[in-house]
């Protein structure tokens, strides 16, 4: 596959990752995963223990994180499976980095609805703030990937980077995202279009108005 | 256009809270335990009078559905409800506004499906992507089981009921309900064969139902109204209110709950401003998500919303994801993008899926341009037929449809490229310009 991960040299991998262990916060949240499924179904964690273990990754070394072999090894041992069932998992999942990435990861949908909607000039914007397909700023800020369909079309286009997503993009809108994270600065999350609260029609809801300005009930109008 | 006290996802643009107290304050978890009462079959009853049917796409009647799981589960073998949350379909953006802003809908419809079914367990598999969704989702669990509304005993029904959430990874093949079993157990989601079907053998080889966000969601307010209230909207065999999601090029793109058959053209002037550019600016419409082919405009202009209407005009209502396209589009590019989705989420396991979505997108990419040979506008059909239908699961179905559509309905688009590239185009008529 040409867009492949290059992924990193193993000696050096497993000198830095070798010893890899859950922190406090992780084990913590290992214990709740692993109280969902039932006894004897552990494998059922490879998923959810492969994020927690990628995030831990990415919380010590300030990116988004990613999976290197001695850790995908550690969270086969975790839940008693031979290391292969959980590397194919790995391999499998788009959201599991298998090389390093930056600290922000920004991922532009690039699908139809996105792309109707102009995900072109998304591109275009990350383009000329020096972000390439599939590789890192040389100042490890940014990898930039992307993805398919992620459930936004309705506020199309959308770029999700990290945890957030950030809708209703045009050029100026992404420029200036990418600057303020640049700048240290939290940008809002959620449609960047003046006025709009979520996905209703913009200009304000065609239906269910009471709700705009108060809890309403209507169940006392149920006939 | 639907009233508003006929609307069950009231917060759905989430102007107000989805905690608990809000929730319940609209209507949620009002005296769920009379819903129980009402009994596993008479709930199953009600809903299959409802007319519901499945609102993944499919289109299957959920109360026929949950009727087939066993009637008396063995201890070592408990019923499993799995609620597909794997929201991935081009254009589908309506589980996503339910988790994030109602989200104790779902959980409530969870419970009572999963009592209806005689479930153990619900397991919400959410998309990985939808992060923040999740966090809510984890949080709204968290205050059902804190109020006793499920766990043990749920709403003092004597009924134990767990609901757990498990995130996916981002893997749209997982939006298959045997590849959702599989990510489940913790493995890659590559389809099962069926049979044995999941009703019999599903998640840990248990007896498992796979049931859509909407399809439980809309449950309790069907068993709280009536049967007849939900029946009372859309056409015959297409009854309900559903969820439409509205993108591409239209006014103003939203989520809007309206009732089913509702005509396309009322539901675009009411809720999304009109076409950009007029109604004679509409070139075609994708009217279910990125798996059903395309509408010209002059058939879906006044096409009933449903799955029998859409059928009709060689679509399918799908999960009313409505991508709309007007003359500005690269019809061509648009497919194709499609064409690469499918390519990039195509799981591997079947040769025909893995390796004929991969050689169809190549193909589309240079009918794109035009650097192909007219015939080879044929080969690409017979290509499509051939992955259609010999795959485990549908996403070779899925991946061949769009490319069917656009031939069916744009080939004279397809050959002008071809003979404008070529040098040969001059005498023939000007079709519609490319988006670049």
């Amino acid at each position: 596959m040409a867009d492949a991960p290059t992924i990193p040299d193993e000696a050096e991998t497993r000198a830095r990752w070798g010893a890899f262990q859950w922190n406090d916060d992780s084990r913590a949240k290992r214990d709740a995963i692993l109280a969902r499924y039932p006894r004897g179904r552990e494998q059922s964690a490879s998923i959810p223990l492969l994020d927690l273990a990628q995030r831990q990754v990415g919380a010590e070394t300030q990116t988004q994180g990613w999976l290197p072999v001695p850790v995908i090894e550690f969270v086969a041992r975790e839940i008693g499976v031979p290391y292969m069932r959980v590397y194919e998992v790995a391999t499998f999942y788009t959201m599991f980095n298998l090389a390093p990435v930056g600290r922000f990861h920004v991922q532009v949908c690039g699908t139809t609805p996105c792309m109707l909607r102009g995900s072109d000039d998304v591109l275009a914007a990350c383009k000329n703030k020096g972000l390439i397909k599939g590789k890192t700023t040389p100042d490890g800020l940014f990898t930039l990937t992307e993805v398919e369909c992620m459930g936004n079309c309705a506020s199309a286009p959308m770029v999700q980077i990290n945890d957030d997503n950030y809708e209703d993009l045009d050029y100026d809108r992404t420029v200036a995202i990418i600057e303020a994270l640049a700048n240290g600065q939290t940008p809002k999350p959620g449609t960047q279009e003046p006025g709009r609260h979520t996905v209703e029609p913009k200009g304000g809801p065609t239906s269910l108005t009471a709700m705009v300005t108060e809890n309403h009930d209507y169940r006392g109008e149920w006939a | 256009m639907l009233a508003d006290k006929d609307r069950i996802f009231t917060n759905v643009y989430g102007y107000q809270s989805w905690r608990l107290d809000a929730a319940m304050a609209r209507g949620d978890w009002d005296n769920t335990k009379a819903l129980l009462e009402l009994g596993q079959d008479k709930i199953i009853d009600v809903i299959k009078a409802s007319g519901l049917r499945g609102r993944g796409g499919a289109g299957f009647p959920t109360g026929t559905k949950w009727s087939f799981m066993p009637k008396e589960p063995k201890p070592d073998r408990p019923n499993f409800l799995v609620i597909n949350a794997d929201e991935s379909e081009p254009g589908s953006c309506k589980d996503r506004e339910i988790i994030r802003h109602d989200p104790h809908k779902l959980i409530e419809g969870a419970l009572v499906a999963g009592f209806a079914m005689r479930a153990r367990a619900a397991y919400i598999y959410i998309r990985g992507e939808y992060i923040r969704e999740a966090e809510t989702l984890f949080a709204a669990v968290a205050e059902a089981y804190d109020k006793g509304l499920v766990g043990k005993n749920a709403c003092g029904s004597g009924y134990d009921f767990d609901v757990f959430v498990h995130r996916g990874a981002g893997a749209y093949i997982c939006g298959e309900e045997t590849a959702m079993l599989e990510s489940l157990e913790g493995k890659k989601g590559q389809p099962r064969l069926k049979p044995p079907f999941p009703a019999g053998a599903g998640l840990y080889g248990c007896p498992t139902t796979v049931n859509n966000v909407e399809s439980i969601a809309v449950a309790p307010t069907i068993l709280r109204r009536g049967a007849e209230w939900f029946a009372g909207f859309g056409a015959e065999n297409n009854r309900g209110t559903k969820l439409f999601q509205i993108s591409g090029h239209v006014n103003t793109p939203c989520v809007v709950e309206e009732a089913m058959s509702i005509p396309f053209r009322e539901l675009i002037e009411k809720h999304c401003g009109g076409i950009r550019g007029g109604w004679d600016n509409l070139l075609a419409v994708i009217p279910g998500g990125s798996s059903v082919p395309l509408v010209p405009a002059k058939d879906i202009m006044d096409a009933p919303m449903d799955f029998d209407g859409l059928k009709a005009v060689g679509s399918g209502l799908g999960t009313a994801a409505v991508i709309v396209m007007d003359k500005s589009t690269d019809v061509v590019r648009a497919i194709s993008r499609l064409s690469y989705f499918y390519k990039h989420e195509s799981c591997g396991q079947c040769t025909p899926c893995r390796e004929g979505t991969g050689w169809m997108w190549r193909v589309m990419e240079r009918l794109r341009t035009g650097d192909a040979d007219i015939s080879e506008i044929d080969m690409l059909q017979q290509v499509t037929k051939q992955v259609e239908g010999h795959s485990i699961c549908a996403l070779g179905d899925a991946a061949a449809w769009p490319i069917q559509g656009l031939i069916r309905h744009f080939r004279p688009e397809l050959e002008r490229r071809i003979n404008e590239r070529n040098g040969n185009g001059g005498d023939l008529a000007p079709m519609q310009e490319a988006a670049e």
